[in-house]
């Protein structure tokens, strides 16, 4: 495990800093001092100077925008705006390093035509996934899906897979749709509400909500 | 530069069989999503409208798709991250499983039209020398170059 990492996820101790990072991350939009100030509840200068050190470490990244809808002379300058980093950072203690064991099962599974079952197995793994007293979005924000409401349905912001993602696009897609399908079953639910309905950028599974919501 | 890629597939079964009845009823969805994509420069087009397929002289069994893209991203996007995927998932339905290598991807300059015999010699490069510059595949990707592209230039670095 690099060393760096753990400094770059230790600069999070701090639960100031880390309700400012989780506020900003957790946003769709770019989002200026004032408003992370506000949400978290600081002062602007606090808010500020956590923002900075954030993008210090990498963690997030900064731009300038206009946030009025002024322009020309005395409209102000554009103000500095910040952003959740691309970037993944790993901590294992002791060292751990399950992102080699996955692309070597999956390069392994995919040369045997073992997709489907690989993703009954993760159907199973998603039943067991479930919490006492939790529901799908609980379920789904513990898991590190980031889910988000939109036309109706449930989208979720993060692939939890995003390394062998890239590298076996259909198995790793296939196996979470699995998983994504297990957590329905573990609630009882109908688990056809899963279903394939990637964006760029996004985790390709999408929730349709039912009567059941 | 552009981004040409070409893939095959073997169907199960004739295209008018139905076996693959849903695959042909998709065709137009896929083709649409594909054309309105701003990253989208072109694709090899059948001759017989909407569920017209690429006409070739390499078996009545092989499927071939085959287009130009403005870059990795775009391409990547329009197979794993949009409609597409869905239907990719249902391959077993309509294809059969190939062993080799069945998708092949190289840079060309911006406004040439790549043939289907170049497609074809592109795959068999691949499938004989594993992933180059001049035959590549999303896993082991090249970044565009000239040199990849002008022959003359390349063989004067040798």
């Amino acid at each position: 495990m690099s060393g760096d990492d753990l400094d770059t996820v230790a600069i999070l101790h701090d639960p100031v800093r880390r309700a400012v990072y989780d506020y900003v991350a957790s946003q769709r939009h770019d989002v200026g001092r004032n408003e992370a100030a506000e949400a978290v509840g600081v002062q602007r200068t606090l808010a500020a100077f956590h923002l900075d050190r954030l993008v210090e470490a990498g963690l997030l990244e900064s731009g300038f925008r206009r946030l009025t809808e002024r322009t020309g002379p005395g409209s102000g300058r554009p103000a500095k705006v910040y952003r959740r980093a691309l970037g993944e950072w790993q901590v294992n203690v002791p060292a751990r390093d399950y992102r080699t064991l996955a692309l070597v099962l999956a390069e392994a599974v995919e040369s045997l035509g073992g997709d489907e079952r690989a993703e009954q197995a993760a159907r199973r793994a998603g039943a067991r996934f479930a919490e006492e007293g939790e529901d799908l979005a609980g379920m789904l924000r513990r898991r590190g899906y980031e889910p988000y409401e939109e036309d109706g349905r449930v989208r979720l912001r993060n692939c939890p897979f995003h390394v062998p993602a890239e590298e076996h696009p259909l198995l790793v897609c296939s196996v979470n749709l699995g998983l994504c399908r297990g957590m329905l079953d573990a609630l009882g639910r109908d688990a056809s509400a899963a279903m394939l309905d990637p964006r760029p950028g996004e985790c390709c599974v999408a929730f349709s909500k039912n009567n059941e919501d | 530069m552009h981004l040409a890629q070409m893939n095959i597939a073997h169907m199960r079964a004739p295209k008018d069989s139905p076996e693959l009845a849903s695959f042909v009823a998709g065709l137009d969805s896929l083709n649409r999503l594909a054309e309105a994509d701003p990253g989208f420069v072109w694709r090899l087009r059948g001759s017989e409208g909407p569920e017209g397929t690429v006409e070739h002289p390499y078996g009545d069994h092989l499927l071939i798709n085959y287009s130009v893209w403005r870059s990795r991203e775009a391409l990547w996007n329009y197979v794993y991250r949009s409609d597409h995927l869905a239907f990719l998932q249902r391959r077993k339905e309509w294809f059969l499983r190939i062993a080799q290598p069945y998708s092949v991807m190289w840079w060309i300059p911006e406004g040439y039209e790549p043939t289907l015999p170049e497609g074809m010699e592109r795959l068999e490069r691949l499938r004989a020398e594993g992933p180059t510059r001049e035959a590549f595949t999303f896993k082991d990707f090249y970044e565009s170059s000239e040199a990849a592209w002008r022959p003359a230039a390349a063989e004067a670095r040798k």
